[in-house]
């Protein structure tokens, strides 16, 4: 969700208010895609890396997350029409205690929904996701292999594949949700900027010029048709292997 | 706001800010933008010649601060070249396909291409091409495909081996080689072992290669240390794991820029960790087509692009 801040400078507008106007943006966007069939939608909330601005825009980048996932609580949100249920992936404990515990909360009273996913990434990047994922694997691997030395009943030689790629997606932040078919990068830049690297390994990629802010039914629109138009590409391709 | 129902293509690289040196017929590149843009938008469709001519009329011109570089054509600045590139080279067999000549061909084209951008990369300093040559999904393919492929591989590696010596061209392999035909593994280490020392500029070819693979070994090395008690699991942070990661052969282990050939836009589970702040270049040609005047494009484009990581 990229160009808030050059909104806000393009419009000369106060401080903030570009992702306010973004937040809007957001809430338009996940209902066309709940309202077409979407089940998973996954968004790029805030980076590790974006711990390194200044710490007043990082604490107003904060306070707006707070403020907006009380408002998803509510009744009459998003949330409950649509029967989402919301994640929040990443190292959560980098987050100061408030936005921690409200992410939690939500992430507890959505439990039950069913019909849609929402999920949130903050304090994420993906390559300290995978990073996490290898410690988990390594450390749930040592615990098994310490067991089985105790017991007398480890070969020493089985050093082959003591970690597959199973066990590390397993304990993957997105591991609950399967790859997406499509990121979109708004702005105009043209990179994955440390987003879901490991799940974009066949996702179409769509880089619209405009600002986050900005983007409306119509950039969706587009790349919904393209991805279908290439989908049927894809699985003619697949077929003929 | 009423939008038209009109869709133009939507753009998939930055818009460049500057004048095109030009007047040749531009490709199209719309912004999907409401507010009007700022830029005069169109990239400069370049040969070397036309340098050499605009260069000519540049001398003695207003702006002297800047020493025009001769050995970069016009508009390179040599001081934000990226210094790795990493190439998707896709569309050998749809070149060929279009041109109802057999698979083969295709193939042989690309891998003059390639020569092509080596030749270039060299030239203007840029320290490391990557080059996806063959994916782990690619063993997928029709038998008599893979062995046309392994087979041109060798070819390559030993006619080119002459090559790389005299240019001083570094090659490394990566990828799950052990998957490979015993007569290629052997060349590739000879030609690996040739040119270890050579310093002017290194090829690193993957194949057999996925970025998941490269993650994946990467882990499995660890979970070994830390077995052997080398190293803890708490302790395994993102340096262990890029001086695991198969790409830890180079000095400039993560590309700066990217090219995907043939109008996809997808990674296709090429270097993942090592993509994360790469900028991406997604190029309408096949492979085969792909020559000097879309890299120098490809990399105009990177030398605009504003690179934040995520300040």
């Amino acid at each position: 969700m990229d160009g808030n801040r050059r909104y806000t400078k393009r419009w000369n507008l106060m401080q903030g208010a570009g992702h306010k106007v973004g937040y809007s943006a957001l809430m338009s966007m996940l209902k066309y895609c709940y309202e077409l069939g979407v089940r998973y939608v996954t968004i790029y909330a805030f980076s590790i890396d974006n711990f390194k601005r200044t710490p007043e825009e990082v604490q107003s980048l904060m306070d707006l997350m707070l403020d907006k996932i009380e408002e998803l609580l509510k009744d009459e949100s998003i949330v409950n029409r649509y029967g989402i249920r919301v994640y929040f992936s990443g190292n959560l404990k980098l987050l100061n205690e408030p936005v921690r515990l409200a992410a939690e909360r939500a992430m507890l009273a959505t439990a039950k929904n069913s019909k849609a996913v929402l999920s949130i990434c903050v304090a994420y990047t993906s390559t300290n996701e995978i990073l996490h994922a290898v410690r988990e694997s390594c450390e749930e691997k040592w615990d098994e292999i310490t067991l089985l030395n105790s017991s007398g009943g480890y070969e020493p030689d089985e050093d082959v594949n003591l970690i597959k790629l199973t066990d590390i997606e397993n304990h993957m932040y997105m591991a609950f949700a399967p790859d997406p078919d499509i990121i979109i990068r708004t702005s105009g830049e043209t990179r994955l900027s440390n987003f879901l690297l490991w799940q974009s390994a066949n996702s179409y990629l769509y880089s619209p010029s405009v600002l986050w802010p900005e983007i409306g039914f119509r950039q969706f629109l587009w790349v919904i048709l393209n991805f279908q138009r290439i989908r049927v590409y894809l699985d003619k391709k697949r077929k003929q292997l | 706001m009423l939008f038209s129902l009109h869709f133009s293509p939507p753009p998939v690289i930055a818009p460049l800010p500057f004048k095109p040196l030009s007047h040749v017929p531009h490709h199209h590149h719309h912004t999907l933008n409401m507010l009007p843009s700022t830029h005069v938008l169109k990239p400069p469709l370049c040969s070397t010649m036309e340098h050499f001519t605009l260069n000519h009329h540049g001398k003695g011109g207003e702006e002297e601060e800047e020493e025009v570089d001769q050995t970069l054509p016009l508009g390179l600045r040599r001081e934000a070249m990226p210094r790795h590139v990493a190439v998707i080279m896709d569309g050998n067999r749809r070149w060929a396909r279009s041109r109802d000549l057999p698979v083969r061909s295709g193939y042989e084209a690309g891998a003059r291409s390639l020569r092509t951008i080596v030749e270039l990369c060299c030239k203007w300093g840029i320290k490391v091409l990557s080059v996806f040559a063959f994916s782990s999904d690619n063993w997928f393919r029709p038998k008599v495909e893979v062995e046309l492929l392994m087979s041109l591989f060798e070819r390559g590696m030993q006619e080119d081996t002459g090559i790389f010596l005299r240019e001083n061209i570094r090659v490394s392999v990566i990828g799950d080689l052990a998957k490979l035909p015993e007569a290629l593994q052997e060349l590739i280490l000879n030609l690996e072992e040739t040119t270890k020392n050579n310093t002017h500029f290194q090829l690193i070819v993957a194949v057999s290669y996925s970025g998941q693979y490269d993650v994946v070994q990467a882990c499995q090395r660890l979970a070994l240390k830390a077995k052997h008690g080398l190293v803890e699991p708490g302790d395994i942070d993102a340096s262990l794991i890029e001086q695991e990661l198969e790409t830890y052969c180079s000095e400039f282990p993560h590309p700066d820029l990217l090219i995907r050939t043939s109008g996809e836009f997808r990674i296709s589970n090429f270097m993942l960790w090592q993509l994360a702040y790469t900028e991406l270049f997604f190029a309408q040609s096949l492979w085969p087509d792909f020559g000097e005047a879309e890299f120098l494009k490809a990399l105009l484009a990177f030398q605009q692009r504003r690179r934040r990581y995520g300040g």
